[in-house]
């Protein structure tokens, strides 16, 4: 009997981005990107397979597998976030396929998707925080030249010289909180600090508060929450669209798949709270700022693209609540994390595709502001009401996936007892719909004058699976949740 | 499962019209929408349910089974219908065809878009007047808001855009208040007394009484009335009742004349319908402590709604006005809480949504030759549209409450159980102060009309005015006969409602 590594699903993300590079650095002509697309999307949906398989199957996977001496773990966590990796690398290579921008460099753009894509996956499974350092960095490293992919372009070069700076700053602040914990507990495995919390720390329960707020630090860097959030605006408007959407989807995902693990498995809040690190505190504080600054911020933008890439702040703020709303022996924990990773999920789905929106308007010629995208709707219909469905789920309107999302969330957040963290949510939430409906009028109610060149097969592609995930969870949403629920919940036990 | 097959299907038209070629998404969408007409028809026929929904009735056509689960309470696709639903469903799918075929000659661009709008909302209508789970009828609720959102915004007059992000925001708060009102209610209130949100389920946990616990502070009694309130807020807007009423206005006059059909004839049936079921099924004890706050509310949008239609010279701003006013009515059958007062109510909701459809309908006719709605620009109209003119004065007849006409009953029936009821303190009094609003309202009836249609013609223009094609008329024509029918004959459905709302009645004769 052939039994599967329980990493497969991130080893065929690795092995699809080195057969990426492997051809492109062997092919002859110049016209071969159907390959390259060809070869990327077949490896990232077989991974995106072979994790649905093993989630749903009965694999014995989602109660969790420890590989490599415990620093790894699979279970239905990580299973999940990478399904949700491998997906929005799908859609990502789909709409960069026709992106012109890149016309002629495709083979890098893949292998640097697949790369940071694995090692999204590896952060997803990091049980121990050597782990989860080189897996930020394996993710960090190809998402610097991404962004920077557009050599000649300033706001590309420029973009990517600031993410890095602040990239690099962040990483250095979460290394030096995982040697200030591993000094206070002693080791660098999960289990093992919260077996060390556990028992007490003594008077090194100082040095450890300090790791914690520093590693929560470079959590915030990685899901652009603030206070590290300064770089995502620059980073999504500079980068090429499908890039911005690569980022803003599935990066921010990363983040969050390592936060829970670290968190949640590593400084178990009981003792953490008793020895004076309440961390739950310290995420319902950043909940709060990063939605309202990211959409206060989002309702004063000018052009489409900044605007979306604000408002993926103010999404980040709504999905700290599923750390911020956790509490020492609640029997709600495990729902509230698991709506957190559901939001994700659709936002995985409808945020991409918002992008990938802008990339078919960079596409065209149109331009960046919002008056640019008036009378798109009557010229090419079926784009913009996938695009119209995109900005109606991120406002959260029903009966979009958005609408379920954000309601379970804010419904996990009132079952905690923190219903004033819900009452900012909802209102900032309508507040969105504000910005996100600006698009929407301008691309229905505004007359515009266009000179569009055709239907690109791959992007509308794209689109499509984009606009089919965030519809049809509304009958499909029930295993989503659920899925996310049971894999958060094993996490509690 | 039939229920259920018309929802779909209107979803899998409202697509297909979508995708069809302008020239010919009209007819198709026409010919789409015959089909839950039918259907409707059919499930009328076929209803075998008796009593309330909400309060333990058989509901016919029932479906119900499990979707997710939501911080311990099941969500469950769960529709049926009673009396008082039966009648709102016919109404959707009567009009829907009517107002796609009244869009023909009006709807000169993006076509397909615009009827796929409209079988799209049917679809979600039919939804929400079938569904019986909160979460399930909560989500047909708001996404009835988008299609009319586009179908002002896209397709209305100059100041669209303003109308229609002026609609959205107004019925989108309201949506936001009355569901943070329910949420509190139940899941504060209830909490584990219950296990699902399906309306049923609330109501009869909430008619047992004495398990409403306290939440955030308040007391179950303040807890129930603040609940109350923000539904009744949240739904008032979409009735409207005065003085929440600004945006329909703006709404009507911008929108196109189907949208308008659409708007008035079921889209503000939603708000006294949800009324009916939230506010004074679930919460009739604190709705009747209301009864004086309520039912002035009531006389007071009659009145007020019908002295503004009289100051107007837009004949859309007039119906539309008026329509304020008739809702006013069945604000105050409502909260009358005899037999004849809620029966007559949701009557009046049926009345009004084919009346005042015939008279948008009848304007947009009228507009679409002359190419103005003002009073003061035209007169004379009988001479050159007679057809028309005719059937539009029959329709403003059935407004002021001929007899034998539906607006007769419903107004009757209304009159009758608020006067006897005991829930409002001094009924007699607020009777006679609505029963004045019928003068108001024949009085700037009669004085448009006269001033546009009879007379010798005059009309600034260099276009010929003449008769209305076929396919403009025919509509009209039948929603007299419709008219003519209930009023007639009102026990087509009004035996229905009246067995449908015998749970609800305590308050007199």
């Amino acid at each position: 009997m052939v039994t599967a590594p329980p990493m497969t699903p991130t080893y065929l993300l690795g092995l699809t981005a080195l057969a990426v590079l492997l051809y492109d650095s062997v092919r002859t002509d110049e016209g071969g990107a159907g390959v390259l697309t060809g070869i990327s999307v077949i490896g990232a949906l077989a991974s995106l397979g072979t994790a649905g398989w093993f989630l749903t199957a009965d694999t014995g996977l989602v109660g969790g597998m420890s590989v490599f001496g415990g620093a790894v773990v699979v279970d239905g966590m990580s299973l999940f976030f990478t399904a949700l990796f491998a997906a929005v690398t799908v859609l990502v290579i789909l709409g960069a396929h026709d992106y012109g921008p890149v016309d002629g460099r495709r083979g890098e753009l893949y292998g640097l998707v697949l790369l940071a894509a694995t090692g999204m996956s590896v952060m997803a499974s990091a049980n121990s925080l050597a782990t989860a350092f080189v897996a930020l960095e394996l993710a960090s490293l190809p998402s610097y030249a991404l962004v920077a992919f557009l050599k000649g372009d300033r706001g590309s070069t420029e973009a990517g010289l600031k993410y890095f700076l602040i990239g690099a700053l962040s990483s250095a602040v979460f290394v030096f909180g995982i040697s200030l914990v591993y000094a206070a507990t002693g080791s660098l495995l999960l289990p093992e600090i919260a077996a060390a919390f556990e028992s007490g720390l003594g008077d090194r329960t100082g040095i450890a508060g300090v790791g914690v707020l520093m590693i929560a630090g470079g959590v915030a860097y990685k899901t652009a929450s603030v206070p590290f959030h300064f770089w995502a605006p620059e980073a999504y408007e500079g980068a090429p669209a499908p890039v911005s959407a690569f980022l803003s989807s599935a990066s921010k995902a990363a983040g969050f798949a390592l936060a829970f693990r670290v968190f949640i498995v590593g400084f178990p809040l009981g003792a953490a709270t008793n020895a004076g690190i309440d961390w739950a505190l310290l995420f319902q504080v950043l909940a709060v700022a990063t939605m309202v600054v990211g959409n206060f911020a989002a309702a004063t933008q000018d052009t489409v693209k900044r605007m979306l890439a604000y408002s993926s702040i103010g999404h980040a703020g709504y999905v700290l609540i599923g750390l911020a709303a956790l509490s020492a022996e609640a029997s709600t924990n495990g729902d509230v994390v698991g709506a957190a990773m559901a939001h994700l999920f659709v936002y995985g789905f409808m945020n991409t595709g918002a992008f990938l929106f802008v990339a078919l308007a960079e596409n065209w010629g149109v331009g960046r502001r919002f008056e640019d995208y008036n009378g798109l709707g009557a010229e090419k219909p079926f784009a913009a009401v996938a695009m119209t469905a995109f900005l109606f789920s991120l406002a959260g309107v029903p009966p979009l996936g958005g609408f379920f999302s954000k309601l379970f969330l804010f419904a996990g957040a009132v079952d905690a007892g923190l219903w004033w963290l819900a009452v900012i949510a909802v209102i900032n939430s309508s507040l969105s719909l504000y910005y996100y409906s600006r698009v929407v009028r301008a691309l229905w109610f505004e007359e515009g004058d266009h000179d569009l060149d055709g239907a690109p097969t791959a992007l509308y592609a794209a689109l499509a699976i984009a606009l089919i995930g965030t519809v049809a969870l509304l009958p499909g949403f029930g295993p989503v949740i659920e899925t996310a629920q049971a894999a958060a919940t094993a996490l509690f036990a | 499962m039939l229920i259920e097959t018309l929802i779909g299907f209107a979803f899998v038209a409202a697509l297909v019209t979508f995708l069809v070629p302008d020239e010919v998404a009209g007819r198709v969408g026409a010919a789409l929408s015959v089909v839950p007409l039918v259907g409707t028809l059919w499930l009328w026929a076929q209803f075998d349910g008796s009593g309330n929904a909400l309060r333990g009735g058989t509901l016919a056509f029932e479906t119900k089974y499990d979707l997710l689960s939501v911080s311990g309470y099941q969500v469950q696709w769960f529709t049926g219908l009673d009396g008082i639903s039966l009648p709102l469903v016919v109404l959707t799918a009567f009009l829907t065809t009517l107002a796609i075929v009244s869009a023909w000659t009006p709807i000169d661009e993006r076509q397909s878009q615009f009827y796929g709008l409209m079988l799209f909302m049917e679809a979600n209508l039919l939804g929400m007047f079938t569904a019986l789970d909160f979460f399930v009828w909560f989500v047909f609720w708001e996404a009835t808001l988008l299609p009319m959102y586009f179908l002002i915004g896209v397709w209305g007059g100059p100041r669209r855009k303003y109308a229609a992000i002026k609609f959205f925001v107004y019925t989108n708060v309201a949506s936001l208040l009355m569901f943070v009102g329910f949420i509190a209610l139940t899941f504060g209130g209830l909490g584990d007394s219950i296990d699902t949100l399906s309306m049923p389920a609330v109501a009869m946990a909430l008619q047992a009484g004495g398990n409403v616990s306290s939440f955030m502070g308040l007391a179950p009694g303040t807890l129930k009335l603040v609940a109350f309130l923000a539904m009744f807020v949240g739904f008032a807007v979409k009735v409207p009742v005065v003085p929440l009423h600004t945006w329909l206005p703006d709404a009507h006059v911008e929108a196109p004349t189907p949208a308008s059909v659409m708007l008035a004839g079921v889209l503000l049936k939603m708000g006294t319908y949800a009324m009916l079921r939230f506010n004074f099924t679930m919460l009739p004890d604190v709705a009747s402590d209301l009864a004086i706050l309520i039912a002035t509310l009531g006389a007071f949008s009659v009145i007020y709604g019908a002295v503004l239609a009289l100051a107007q010279e837009d004949l859309k701003r007039i119906v539309a006005y008026s329509s304020v006013s008739s809702m006013g009515y069945v604000l105050l059958g409502l909260i009358a809480f005899t037999e004849f007062g809620i029966a007559g109510a949701t009557f009046q909701m049926i009345a009004h949504g084919l009346i005042s459809g015939l008279m948008f309908m009848a304007v947009g006719v009228i507009y679409n030759t002359t190419h103005t709605r003002m009073v003061g620009d035209m007169s004379g109209l009988a001479d050159r549209m007679p057809v028309t003119v005719g059937i539009l004065i029959a329709g403003a007849f059935g407004y002021m409450g001929l007899p034998l006409m539906a607006g007769f009953a419903g107004e009757y029936f209304i009159f009758v159980g608020s006067f006897h009821s005991t829930v409002i303190p001094m009924a007699p009094l607020f009777t006679a102060a609505a029963m004045f609003g019928i003068v108001v309202v024949a009085g700037y009836l009669l004085l448009a009309m006269q001033r546009t249609l009879f007379g010798a013609f005059s009309l600034d223009a260099d276009y010929e005015v003449g008769r209305a094609p076929f396919h403009d008329v025919a509509p009209l024509a039948v929603l007299l006969l419709a008219v003519i029918a209930l009023g007639v004959k009102p026990d087509l459905f009004f035996d229905m409602i009246l067995n449908a709302i015998a749970p609800l009645v305590g308050g007199g004769a």
